[in-house]
């Protein structure tokens, strides 16, 4: 199987590799994924005042297209609203890196890493967390 | 130095060119139907088999008559259990083999036990290798044969077979080994290792795809197998269905070869693989899998801690391996192999194999090493695993969201 050249570029290039100082109450994270199954994501949010993300990296164990996958979640994440980045949903993702169906689960496990991150930052600051869909694999 | 590199020999083979040569003549000219007897077209295709059968038996020490050819060692391989299984029914209906084995005993096997069969799946210790004690326990009297494979094709380790011959033989039963990746690579003799059924490639030994070999012993005991395929009776009634000529002679070529190169060219490769291995295994927290004495001479699994296979793989691109990762497979389960050799998954995601071959230079293994060196730490940046591991946490006290 080929892959698109969206996730070569993303692999190649990965963009917003990082850590995010996780004890910062700015600072959501979100890990996701188990070593066992070939998939770990790691991504963190900076938010500021105005609920608005500032940055945000991540850190990848898997295959190809979940480093491309997790790479174009964070360029996504970068300036969006909380509100907006929990509309972000996988197909997006799908739709954008061209993933096979074989690889559907690469970009739930970035959505689910997302939300992860923002309910990990609403915990911290005194907010509930935003009650998920059972997810979908 | 060409790009990419072809480091998958395990999987298959390039055919040398002599191979090729060879067989060119029995497309166009040589096109007779080896069976039929009564004319000039048919005894030069026939003659090119005999040569053949000569060629193969003598790479394994076996007589041109207890060689038969079919399709290849997937073919060979559900012959032997499925025939021997029906041919001794009335002596028992037990047959034992190992977890590690390759899918095409795996799953005759299987088809054995719907027949009503009994099948014994021998785990392996920690190397990769049968346990013998083990593998005298699970002998019964019902026992007709033990199908342990000669080389595995993942890890490469050799399997002590002439031991395992001499339990089976002990106990009246026969012993067949699926020995694809052994033979043109190591000294396989089938009286020196004590085998009576022995399934063999030649695109694993620089010869062409869809034609192989089962060997069936003739004397000492005289071993039969039911055919598995209805027709004009060729192959000694025990495969029918003419004879892919050209392949034949390739085979016939390619054993040929094999059995003049074989000795230097396995010095060579086991220099240039640990060579290779050397070089990787300086990586932290990567392991060599399976056992590194008793291995065939061409094959490093490597697993790299903390990076995914697939992942790996496509920083290498322009090597060719292959992966126990679950994504490579189309089960999207890690290798079966490695994860019986007692390997956590993580690991065997982790893996990648490198199958050198007769074609691999020096200067190609020496650009192998860079690049995966670069690939393994490009990896290791990227993955939270390897921070966390670098920061002292313990993996095993997360809680990980199975998924």
């Amino acid at each position: 199987m080929a892959y698109s050249d969206k996730v070569i570029d993303h692999y190649t290039n990965p963009r917003n590799v990082g850590t995010l100082d996780k004890s910062s109450h700015k600072v959501g994270t979100g890990l996701v994924g188990a070593p066992e199954c070939g998939d770990v994501m790691r991504l963190q949010i900076e938010v500021d005042d105005n609920n608005v993300i500032t940055d945000a990296k991540f850190k990848t164990f898997g295959c190809g297209s979940a480093i491309a996958s997790s790479s174009l979640a964070t360029e996504w994440l970068k300036g969006k609203s909380i509100d907006d980045a929990m509309a972000i949903d996988n197909m997006d993702i799908v739709e954008e890196l061209a993933l096979p169906p074989v690889k559907i689960h690469c970009s739930v496990l970035a959505e689910d890493a997302i939300k992860a991150a923002i309910n990990d930052y609403r915990v911290k600051n005194g907010l509930a967390p935003i009650e998920l869909e059972k997810s979908h694999h | 130095m060409n790009l990419p590199i072809y480091l998958d020999n395990n999987a298959t083979t390039p055919t040398d060119p002599r191979v090729v040569e060879a067989m060119i003549p029995y497309f166009t000219q040589k096109f007779g139907n080896a069976a039929s007897r009564n004319h000039h077209f048919g005894w030069v295709a026939e003659e090119g088999v005999d040569y053949a059968r000569e060629q193969v038996a003598k790479l394994i020490g076996a007589s041109e008559k207890e060689i038969i050819f079919t399709s290849g060692a997937t073919e060979s391989d559900n012959l032997a259990i499925k025939g021997v299984f029906e041919m001794y029914k009335d002596k028992g209906n037990h047959i034992i083999t190992a977890v590690t084995e390759h899918k095409a005993v795996l799953d005759a096997c299987k088809h054995v036990e719907k027949l009503g069969g009994k099948v014994t799946y021998l785990p392996v210790k920690e190397d990769g290798l049968v346990d013998l004690a083990e593998l005298e326990a699970a002998m019964t009297p019902e026992t007709i044969l033990v199908s342990i494979m000669y080389g595995n094709n993942e890890i490469g380790v050799i399997q002590p077979v002439r031991q395992i011959a001499d339990i089976a033989h002990k106990h009246g039963a026969l012993f067949m080994t699926d020995a694809t990746q052994a033979v043109g690579k190591i000294p396989v003799d089938v009286n020196r290792d004590g085998i009576d059924l022995l399934a063999l490639s030649a695109h694993k030994m620089y010869g062409p795809k869809g034609v192989g070999a089962l060997y069936v012993r003739r004397k000492g005991p005289r071993v039969k197998v039911t055919a598995q395929m209805d027709g004009g009776g060729h192959e000694r009634g025990m495969r029918s269905g003419t004879l892919n000529v050209p392949g034949i002679v390739g085979l016939g070529k390619a054993c040929e070869i094999a059995y003049n190169e074989m000795e230097s060219e396995a010095i060579r490769l086991s220099a240039l693989r640990d060579k290779l291995q050397s070089a990787l295994t300086v990586l932290e927290e990567s392991y060599v899998n399976g056992n590194v004495e008793h291995r065939l001479p061409h094959v490093a699994n490597i697993s790299f801690k903390y990076v995914e296979g697939e992942g790996l793989m496509m920083a290498m691109k322009d090597l060719a391996v292959s992966s126990g990762s679950a994504c490579t497979s189309a089960s999207l389960e890690p290798s079966y192999v490695l994860k019986s050799l007692g390997l956590s998954d993580d690991l065997a995601h982790s893996s990648i194999r490198f199958g050198l071959g007769r074609f691999t230079t020096e200067e190609e293994v020496d650009y192998a090493i860079e690049v995966t060196k670069k690939a393994v730490t490009h990896l290791r940046d990227l993955s939270p695993l390897w921070e966390m591991f670098k920061e002292g946490i313990d993996l095993n006290s997360i809680e990980w969201a199975e998924h």
